[in-house]
C-alpha cells in the first residue's frame, strides 16, 4: 500500500477528501460517488449537520466554525488525509484551492493536490509576475505602467505608450477613491492631478500607476485543463459580465455575440497561457473583453471555479471527473477537436443577501426552501435543504440554478421558468433580483458588461408595486385554507374525525358569516371584508371592489400549492404561511403578506419582543453599550454587532429602561433573537 | 385529507360488499305546479326569515353600534366571531327571541347572542349581551335565553363563555325578571350548580357588570377584565353616594386594575377586547377537557338530493300531505334510512340513519297516530334507549287519533306508552317541528314540555293545542248548543263572526315567530339548513355522558 500513497505515476485514487463545505464539496462527491471513488468528508462544528457531511462516505470533525480554525486548518486536513487513508484531496474552489503552502503540504505528505502544481499557483497568483509570463507567451495583456518614476512628464510618456484611453490609479486605492480616466492626452494632467488630490486625501499617498481603459468591459473567461503529459486544451469561453459587489451574479456559456473566430482566439490565447505555467488540471484564464472583441488577460484561476457547470453543459463533460483522473495522471479524455460546443447554459446564483440594500449579505434559517425539479438540463447545484440555516461563517450563497436547451434563448426561458419556482422563506434572497435581471431586455439581447447593474438599475429595482387585490384574495384564501387544515389536524389528534363545526365553514344560522381580516401589504394595512358562501366559495371585498374565490390546497411531495380561482380565473402558487407571513410564489410573481400581529401580542408587559430592539441577522454582538437599569432614548445605540463581516448598529425601537440584556459581548446572537428587554416609559401611563 | 380519514379506528364503515344499502326518496317532479307553487311559498318564508335576521344582526342599529364602536369596543358578534375558531360553525339560538314582544321596544334577539361553537378545539356555550341593545339590560326575555342557554350547557355539559357587557336587570319590568325562580337569580345558581358539575364557567367583562351582574365574573371559574372597559361592582357611582355619599368614579370603584391588582374579583387582566378573547380562548385551552363519544362515528356523505327540494316537497299548506321518507331523504347520511316496523302503524316511520357520521334514531309522522303507532313509536325509544342512540323526532302531527273505535281500542293507553317512552327517554333528543305541531301529538312526539335537547321550527310550521279551524269550530258547537238549549237560533252569519277572531288567534299564537319570540324552541331554521342544525346539535349533546335510562310503568 506504500505505493499508492506515492505521487509517481500509476497513481490510483480510490478514495478523496474533500477539504471544502457546501454545494462544491456535495458537487465533488457526487461525480466521486459515479466513479466508484469513496469520499471523505471534513467539517466544522458549524457544519455538523449540512448535507455535505451526509452524502461522503465518512466525515471528520476538524474544529470550530470559525474557517481559520476548521476549513483552513492545514494540519488537521492532512491529519485526516492520513487517518482515513485518502490518497488525493479536492479542495474545491476557496479555503485552501489556490494556497501554495497546502499544495506543497500535500506532496511533502504523499498526498495528491488536486489542482496544478505549487508553482503554477505562486506564479498566476502574483500579478506582475502573471502579465509578464503571459506577455511573454504572446496573450494580450492589459498594458500598465507601475514604475517608480512619479513625474509628470513620465507618466504621461506613458499613457501614451499604453494607448488611450488609460486609467490613472492611486497604488494604495480602493473603491473607486483616487481612479480617473484620461480619455485624451489634453486631459491626462487634469485627471492626474485630480486623482493625487483624492488618493493623497483620502489614503495620505499619491502614487499612481497607470493602466489600459477598457470602457464598458465584459468579462470572459476561458475553461482550460492541463495534464502531466504537457497536453492543454480549452473548453471554450463563459461570459460573467454581470457582477455586483465584484463578484459574479449571473453565467453563461458560451459568451452571447462572440464570433467563431474570436472564440478560437480566445481558446488558443488560454491554451498558451497554460502551457506558459505548464499547467494540470482545471484552470480558468479571465479576460476582459471591450466592444470590439479585443481581448486582455487580467488573472488565471488555478482552481475549478464556480461556474464550472455552465461549461460542462455546453461541451457534455464531467470537469470532476476530469480532474480526479488527470490528478491520477491520465491524460486529458478528449482532445481539442474532440470537444464540442453544443447548445447555451446559463448559470443563476442564489444568494443569501438584500439586493434592495446595496446586496448586503445575509444569513439565517431556510424556513421554506423547494426548488424546481432537476432533470438532465436543470441543475441545481446545493449544500443545503430546508432547514438549514445559511451560516455567518461562511459565503452566503444557497445554490447554483444551471439550465441548458439548444439555443440562447430557449435557455433563457427556462431560467427564469426555473427561477420562479426556486422559492425561499426565512432570510433575504436574490431571486427576485436574478428574475429582473434576467427578464431585462438588455440582457435578452446579450448586451451584458460589467457595468450592467448600474446602468441598468432604475429597471432592475423598480419601486415596490401595491399588491393587486386579486393576490391579496389568493393570500386570504390560502390563509383561510390553511386554518381548516390546522383544524382538521386537531381533529385527527382528538379523535373526533368528523365534527359539522369545522367542516362547514363558518356556518352562522340563517345569515352569511362575514369575517373582516386585515393583511399587511409592506406598512399598509388592507381591511378585507370576507363572505363565507354555503358552497365553499368566499365573496372577498376589499373596499368597493368584490371578487368571487374559492379553492383549494394540495401538495406535492413537501410543498404545499394553492389552486385559486378568483373570478374564474385559476392560477396556482406555492403556498408558504411562516411567522405571521402569507407567501405566495407563481409563475407570474410572488407575494408576501403579513398577518398583523395584535397589539397585545407585541405588547411590553407580557413578551421580550419589542419589534425593533431583535438581532437583524444571525451575529456576533461585539460591543454592548448599555447597562441594566439604563434610561435610553428611542435610536440610542445598544449594541454592535458583527455579520457577515459587517458592523451593525443596534438602536433602541423606543424609549426606556433596560431590564435585561439577553447577550454579552462575544456571544453569538441568532436572528431574530430579542438582544434586550425594555421597559417602556409609558407602559403604565399609556 | 379524504382518504386519511378511511380506515382509522372509530369510522369503520363496516359495509362490505353484500351489505350495501339502498337509498330512499325519489326525485320530484320538478315541473308540476304544485311542486312549484310549494317551493315558491317556502322560499318566500325562507327569504323573509333570513331579511329578519338580517335585521336582527344589526342588535340596537346605526347610532348604538357607532357609539359602541367609538368606545374601541368590538361589537357582540364580532367578538363572538374573534373568540371561536378560525372557520367554526356557530349555532345560534332564537335569534327571534323578542320578536314583536313588547310592543314599540324592540329588543333584538332579546338583547342576548347565545349559542355553540368551538373555542379551542372545544364545543362551548357563548352568551353575549348586545349592549347596543337597550345598553344590554335584561328583559324578561333576556333572562329566559339566557336561562335557555345555561340550561343546554347544562344538558350537554358544554363550557359556559359569557362575554359580559351589559346594565343588569331592566329596572322598569324588575318585577318580571327578579323574584321568581327562572329570572335573575337563577343565572348564578346556575353558574354555582354547572361550575360543581364540572361545567367550566367563564367570563369575559368587556362592559359593565353592575349589582347582581358582579356575580357573573364572581362566580366564574376563571375571569378576563378589559382595561378601562370592563367595570364590576354590586353598587356603581350612584349608589354609592346616595348610601354613603362617597364620590368614586366606575374605574376606582370596580375596574380592571382594582379587580386584578386588589380585589382578585377577576384573574386576567386584557388590554381591549381582542386580548380578552385571545384570553378566553387560552382559558379554554387550558381546561384539559376532552369530549368522549360513545357512540359509533361513520364516514359522513352528503344526502344523495339537494335539500332545496324541501321547499317543494313540503310547501306552506298543511293541509297538503307529504312523505316524511322524502324529508329524510334529504337530512340523512347517503339518503340511507333503515327502516323499523315499516309495515306496521304505517303513520308514524321509524328507522336508523347516520348524520353527518352520528347514528341517530328518526320518528317521523307520516299521518295521525294510531293505536299501532303510538306503540311501535314506544318500541323503536326502546331500542334507541338500549343501544344509546340518539333521537330525532321530524313533527308534522295534527294527533292522535278519535272516535269511538279508537278510545274503545286504547288509544289513550297507547298513546301514553309513547308519552311515557318519550319523557323516559334519556338520550339525546332533538325535535323538528316541520309541519304542524298540535294537540297531544307535541307530547307524543317530543314537543319543548319533553325536555328535548334541542328543539328547532321551519317558517311553515304552525303549534297550538288544536288547529285554529277545529278550536272554532269546538267553540261555535259549544254556542250553537248553548243557544238551542236558550231556543234561540245560531245563524251563519253569526256563526262565521264568532269563529273568526278565534281563527286569526289560534293563526296569530301559532305563528312560529309568536313561538320563537317566547323561546318555546330554539330557533327557526332554514328547511334546507336541517341536516346541518341536527348535525351540529348532535355534535354538541354528545359532549355529555348518556345517562341509562329507566322507564316508568307502561299501561299495557
Amino acid at each position: 500500500t506504500i505505493l499508492r500513497y506515492s505521487s509517481q505515476a500509476g497513481k490510483c485514487i480510490d478514495k478523496v477528501l474533500i477539504a471544502n463545505r457546501g454545494e462544491i464539496a456535495c458537487r465533488v462527491m457526487r461525480t466521486a460517488k459515479k466513479m466508484g471513488v469513496q469520499s471523505v468528508a471534513v467539517y466544522s462544528e458549524a457544519d455538523r449537520n449540512s448535507m455535505h457531511v451526509s452524502l461522503a462516505d465518512e466525515a471528520y470533525l476538524i474544529g470550530p466554525a470559525a474557517s481559520q480554525q476548521s476549513y483552513l486548518a492545514m494540519d488537521k486536513i492532512l491529519q485526516v488525509a492520513r487517518r482515513s487513508g485518502a490518497q488525493a484531496i479536492h479542495p474545491g474552489y476557496g479555503f485552501l484551492s489556490e494556497n501554495t503552502e497546502f499544495a506543497e503540504l500535500c506532496k511533502k505528505d504523499g498526498i495528491i493536490f488536486i489542482g496544478p502544481p505549487s508553482s503554477a499557483i505562486r506564479d498566476m497568483g502574483i500579478k506582475s509576475t502573471s502579465k509578464a509570463i503571459m506577455s511573454a507567451a504572446g496573450v494580450p495583456i492589459i498594458e500598465g505602467y507601475h514604475g517608480d518614476d512619479q513625474s509628470d512628464q513620465h507618466l504621461k510618456e506613458q499613457a501614451q505608450r499604453i494607448g488611450y484611453p488609460v486609467m490613472i490609479k492611486a497604488v494604495r486605492g480602493g473603491g473607486g477613491k483616487g481612479m480617473r480616466i484620461a480619455r485624451s492626452e489634453e486631459e491626462f494632467f487634469e485627471q492626474l492631478e485630480s486623482a493625487r488630490r483624492e488618493a493623497k486625501k483620502s489614503f495620505n499617498d499619491d502614487v499612481m500607476l497607470i493602466e489600459k481603459f477598457v470602457d464598458n468591459p465584459r468579462h470572459v473567461e476561458v475553461q482550460v485543463f492541463g495534464d502531466q503529459h504537457g497536453n492543454a486544451v480549452y473548453l471554450f469561453e463563459r461570459d460573467c459580465s454581470v457582477q455586483r459587489r465584484h463578484q459574479k451574479i449571473i453565467e453563461e456559456a458560451p459568451g452571447p455575440g462572440i464570433s467563431p473566430e474570436v472564440r478560437k482566439k480566445l481558446g488558443e490565447a488560454a491554451v498558451r497561457a497554460a502551457k506558459a505555467v505548464h499547467y494540470v488540471g482545471a484552470g480558468t484564464v479571465e479576460f476582459i473583453m471591450d466592444p470590439q472583441q479585443n481581448f486582455y488577460f487580467m488573472e488565471m484561476n488555478t482552481r475549478l471555479q464556480v461556474e464550472h457547470p455552465v461549461t460542462e453543459m455546453i461541451t457534455g463533460t464531467d470537469l470532476v471527473e476530469w480532474q480526479l483522473r488527470v490528478a491520477a495522471g491520465e491524460k486529458i479524455p478528449l482532445n481539442q477537436d474532440e470537444i464540442n460546443l453544443q447548445g447555451h447554459a446559463f448559470e443563476a446564483r442564489i444568494y443569501a443577501e438584500d439586493p434592495d440594500n446595496n446586496f448586503m449579505p445575509g444569513a439565517g434559517p431556510l424556513l421554506h426552501l423547494s426548488t424546481p425539479p432537476a432533470d438532465p438540463f436543470t441543475r441545481i447545484e446545493t449544500g443545503v435543504k430546508q432547514g438549514d440555516e445559511v451560516s455567518v461563517h461562511y459565503d452566503p450563497m444557497i445554490a447554483k440554478l444551471v439550465v441548458w436547451a439548444e439555443d440562447r434563448q430557449a435557455a433563457l426561458r427556462k431560467l427564469k421558468y426555473s427561477l420562479h419556482q426556486y422559492n425561499i422563506v426565512g432570510l433575504s434572497t436574490n431571486i427576485d433580483f436574478l428574475l429582473s435581471l434576467s427578464d431585462h431586455p438588455a440582457f435578452e439581447a446579450g448586451d451584458v458588461h460589467t457595468n450592467f447593474i448600474p446602468q441598468h438599475h432604475n429597471e432592475l429595482f423598480p419601486p415596490k408595486q401595491e399588491t393587486s387585490g386579486e393576490m391579496l384574495c389568493q393570500a386570504a384564501l390560502g390563509l383561510i385554507l390553511k386554518e381548516k387544515v390546522l383544524s382538521n389536524e386537531f381533529n385527527l389528534q382528538s379523535g373526533e374525525l368528523y365534527t359539522p363545526f369545522t367542516s362547514n365553514s363558518g356556518r352562522r344560522m340563517n345569515l352569511l358569516y362575514t369575517r373582516n381580516l386585515t393583511l399587511l401589504d409592506c406598512e399598509k394595512k388592507v381591511e378585507m371584508r370576507i363572505n363565507y358562501n354555503h358552497d365553499e366559495s368566499f365573496e372577498m371585498h376589499i373596499q368597493d371592489k368584490v371578487w368571487k374565490v374559492s379553492g383549494e390546497l394540495f401538495n406535492e411531495g413537501d410543498v404545499t400549492y394553492l389552486k385559486c380561482s378568483v373570478d374564474g380565473t385559476v392560477c396556482k402558487s406555492k403556498l408558504v404561511i411562516l411567522d405571521g407571513t402569507i407567501h405566495l410564489f407563481s409563475m407570474e410573481r410572488s407575494a408576501q403578506l403579513g398577518i398583523p400581529t395584535p397589539k397585545f401580542l407585541s405588547g411590553v408587559s407580557t413578551t421580550v419582543s419589542q419589534g425593533g430592539a431583535v438581532a437583524p441577522m444571525t451575529g456576533t454582538i461585539e460591543k454592548v453599550f448599555v447597562k441594566v437599569g439604563d434610561k435610553v432614548k428611542a435610536g440610542d445605540p445598544l449594541m454592535v454587532m458583527i455579520a457577515m463581516k459587517m458592523e451593525h448598529t443596534i438602536r433602541a425601537p423606543k424609549s426606556g429602561t433596560i431590564k435585561k440584556i439577553y447577550f454579552l459581548e462575544g456571544t453569538q446572537a441568532n436572528r431574530h433573537a430579542p438582544l434586550v428587554e425594555l421597559e417602556e416609559e409609558e407602559a403604565e401611563s399609556e | 385529507w379524504g382518504p386519511l380519514r378511511a380506515g382509522i379506528a372509530g369510522s369503520l364503515r363496516r359495509l362490505y360488499h353484500g351489505d350495501k344499502v339502498g337509498s330512499i326518496g325519489s326525485r320530484p317532479d320538478c315541473s308540476s305546479p304544485v311542486y312549484q307553487e310549494s317551493y315558491e311559498n317556502m322560499k318566500a318564508l325562507v327569504t323573509d326569515l333570513k331579511e329578519k335576521a338580517e335585521t336582527i344582526r344589526m342588535g340596537g342599529g346605526g347610532k348604538a353600534r357607532t357609539l359602541h364602536e367609538s368606545r374601541g369596543k368590538l361589537l357582540p358578534r364580532e367578538r363572538i366571531d374573534r373568540l371561536l375558531d378560525p372557520g367554526s360553525a356557530f349555532l345560534e339560538f332564537s335569534q327571534l327571541a323578542g320578536y314583536q314582544l313588547y310592543g314599540n321596544e324592540d329588543v333584538p334577539a332579546g338583547g342576548i347572542i347565545t349559542g355553540i361553537g368551538r373555542i379551542s378545539g372545544i364545543e362551548c356555550i357563548i352568551v353575549a349581551n348586545d349592549a347596543t341593545v337597550k345598553g344590554g339590560t335584561y328583559f324578561p326575555i333576556t333572562v329566559k335565553k339566557h336561562l335557555r342557554a345555561q340550561e343546554i350547557a347544562m344538558q350537554n355539559h358544554l363550557p359556559c363563555v359569557y362575554l359580559v357587557d351589559s346594565g343588569g336587570a331592566n329596572l322598569p319590568r324588575q318585577a318580571d325578571v327578579f323574584p321568581d325562580r327562572d329570572h335573575f337569580g337563577r343565572i348564578f345558581y346556575n353558574q354555582a350548580r354547572m361550575s360543581s358539575k364540572g361545567i367550566s364557567q367563564i367570563a369575559v367583562v368587556m362592559g359593565s357588570c353592575t349589582a347582581g351582574g358582579a356575580y357573573v365574573p364572581a362566580l366564574a371559574d376563571e375571569s378576563i377584565i378589559v382595561k378601562k372597559q370592563g367595570t364590576i361592582f354590586l353598587g356603581g357611582p350612584p349608589l354609592v353616594k346616595a348610601a354613603t355619599g362617597e364620590e368614586v368614579s366606575a374605574e376606582e370603584l370596580g375596574g380592571a386594575d382594582l379587580h386584578c391588582r386588589k380585589s382578585g374579583v377577576t384573574d386576567h387582566y386584557a388590554l381591549d377586547d381582542h386580548h380578552a378573547l385571545h384570553l378566553a380562548r387560552k382559558v379554554v385551552r387550558d381546561l384539559n377537557y376532552k369530549k368522549k363519544l360513545d357512540v359509533t362515528i361513520e364516514k359522513p356523505e352528503e344526502p344523495l338530493f339537494p335539500a332545496d327540494e324541501l321547499y317543494g316537497i313540503v310547501g306552506t299548506n298543511l293541509k297538503k300531505n307529504f312523505d316524511v321518507r322524502e324529508v329524510i331523504a334529504r337530512i340523512v347520511d347517503g339518503s340511507k334510512f333503515d327502516e323499523f316496523k315499516a309495515l306496521y302503524g304505517d303513520t308514524l316511520v321509524t328507522g336508523f340513519s347516520r348524520i353527518f357520521g352520528y347514528p341517530v334514531g328518526i320518528i317521523g309522522n307520516n299521518g295521525v297516530l294510531f293505536s299501532e303507532s303510538a306503540k311501535k313509536a314506544a318500541h323503536f325509544i326502546q331500542l334507541c334507549c338500549q343501544r344509546n342512540i340518539p333521537l330525532l323526532f321530524l313533527q308534522n302531527i295534527t294527533g292522535f287519533m278519535v272516535g269511538r273505535e279508537y278510545e274503545a281500542g286504547g288509544i289513550a293507553k297507547d298513546g301514553a306508552k309513547m308519552v311515557t317512552a318519550v319523557a323516559c327517554a334519556n338520550v339525546p333528543k332533538i325535535t323538528v317541528v316541520i309541519g304542524g305541531s298540535y294537540g297531544a301529538g307535541n307530547y307524543g312526539m317530543c314537543g319543548k314540555a319533553y325536555s328535548p335537547r334541542f328543539l328547532y321550527m321551519w317558517p311553515n310550521a304552525r303549534i297550538s293545542v288544536m288547529g285554529g279551524e277545529q278550536a272554532a269550530t269546538v267553540l261555535a258547537t259549544i254556542a250553537k248548543d248553548r243557544k238551542a238549549r236558550e231556543g234561540k237560533t245560531f245563524s251563519e252569519m253569526e256563526e262565521a263572526a264568532l269563529k273568526e277572531p278565534i281563527i286569526k288567534r289560534f293563526e296569530e299564537e301559532g305563528n312560529p315567530y309568536y313561538a320563537s319570540a317566547r323561546l318555546w324552541d330554539d330557533g327557526i331554521i332554514d328547511p334546507a339548513d336541517t341536516r346541518l342544525v341536527v348535525a351540529l346539535s348532535l355534535s354538541a349533546a354528545l359532549n355529555a355522558p348518556t345517562e341509562k335510562t329507566q322507564f316508568g310503568v307502561f299501561r299495557m
